[in-house]
């Protein structure tokens, strides 16, 4: 499988260095190391939803808590939960650091993933959460910290769009 | 059995849990006994709160969860049962209040509970390790009471008649009860564990 496991370790490394202590996750292809790795990590409660809207609950709770959390989904996951994000995460000023694999771009082969594709940023824009694109490893601990802090400080979602180029390593 | 009794039922053992709770008429109904710092309203993004009560539960495994959630909104999350499950955190309580209606949109709009649908059915299907359905005001108080005591996943299920309050109106801000209840879980004693 061409997901890219040293970009995975490299991101799931910037999450822990963040002070992330709680992932929730939807595993999907370009996720799966970064699944396994919090699976292995003792330290990180990982918690596997049944849809991704759940996170946003979690995530919710996780923060008046007091835990850093991270959220990781597919974007076609972005869009199931848009009312959670709405109604729970921005209505509450919730900070929400959500990591979406960014299916259905240049590149695509899996007709089933293209719809989502050209929905992604224009749902982002429509719901005013600031992103960025993962595209190269340079990009991966400077963003991702960067991302946190926007988060933290506005209290609001923010996301991260691990793009082709980084997760899947057979296409350049 | 009215929610608003039951409600006052369990009032004094929710001094010491973390309480999350839906809207509408739970909200207000639990409002009107008295606000506590400990009770956090969730006003909207209906089927989240049995999420958020885990992510606490999860985050702060020292501390005792409830939610108090109803059956419109957990069947706009039916998977939170099994994730809930998967996860099994021994301190949270999930209770549902099921009226069979979507109350506050009107008495004439049924769930599928009125039907048939069984939520502490579905919940021991998820693999919830104690469920109950309860139809007394006597039954609700003494098993909420066993399992705030035994400290085990359980869900509730209290069915009560479709009556709410004049007004769902809570008078606390929704950011007032957020930060509020944020300042008050984070002053308690830091868990061991995740914080």
């Amino acid at each position: 499988m061409p997901v890219s496991t040293a970009h995975s370790q490299l991101i799931y490394t910037a999450l822990k260095q963040c002070g992330v202590r709680l992932l929730s996750a939807l595993p999907e292809t370009w996720l799966v190391h970064l699944v396994a790795l919090g699976e292995a990590d003792p330290d990180m409660l990982l918690v596997r939803l049944a849809k991704e809207e759940e996170g946003v609950g979690i995530s919710a709770g996780a923060h008046l808590a007091g835990v850093k959390s991270a959220m990781l989904m597919q974007n076609h996951g972005l869009l199931a939960s848009a009312n959670g994000i709405v109604s729970l995460a921005q209505l509450y000023r919730i900070p929400l650091l959500m990591l979406v694999s960014y299916r259905g771009e240049f590149g695509e082969e899996h007709p089933w993933q293209t719809e989502g594709g050209g929905a992604t940023e224009p749902l982002l824009q429509a719901l005013r959460i600031p992103y960025a694109r993962l595209e190269e490893p340079d990009h991966v601990a400077p963003r991702i910290r960067k991302a946190q802090a926007l988060a933290e400080a506005s209290l609001r979602p923010v996301a991260l769009l691990l793009c082709r180029d980084l997760m899947w390593e057979d296409e350049t | 059995m009215r929610r608003a009794d039951a409600l006052s039922a369990i009032y004094a053992e929710l001094e010491s849990c973390m309480v999350v709770t839906i809207m509408g008429a739970v909200a207000a109904e639990l409002h009107a006994l008295g606000h506590r710092p400990n009770f956090f309203y969730l006003e909207h993004a209906m089927g989240l709160a049995s999420s958020m009560g885990l992510g606490i539960a999860l985050s702060r495994p020292e501390l005792t969860v409830v939610v108090l959630d109803g059956d419109g909104s957990i069947l706009m999350n039916l998977g939170s049962l099994t994730t809930m499950a998967r996860y099994r955190p021994p301190n949270l309580i999930h209770v549902v209040f099921d009226n069979e209606v979507l109350l506050s949109v009107g008495q004439s709009f049924t769930t599928a509970t009125a039907s048939g649908s069984d939520i502490a059915a579905m919940a021991a299907a998820a693999g919830i390790p104690r469920t109950a359905t309860v139809h007394t005001l006597e039954a609700f108080q003494q098993t909420f009471r066993e399992a705030l005591q035994d400290g085990e996943l359980t869900t509730l299920v209290a069915k009560v008649t479709a009556e709410g309050p004049a007004s769902y109106w809570v008078d606390v801000h929704m950011l007032e009860n957020r930060f509020a209840f944020q300042r008050y879980l984070r002053s308690l004693r830091p868990s061991t564990g995740l914080s």
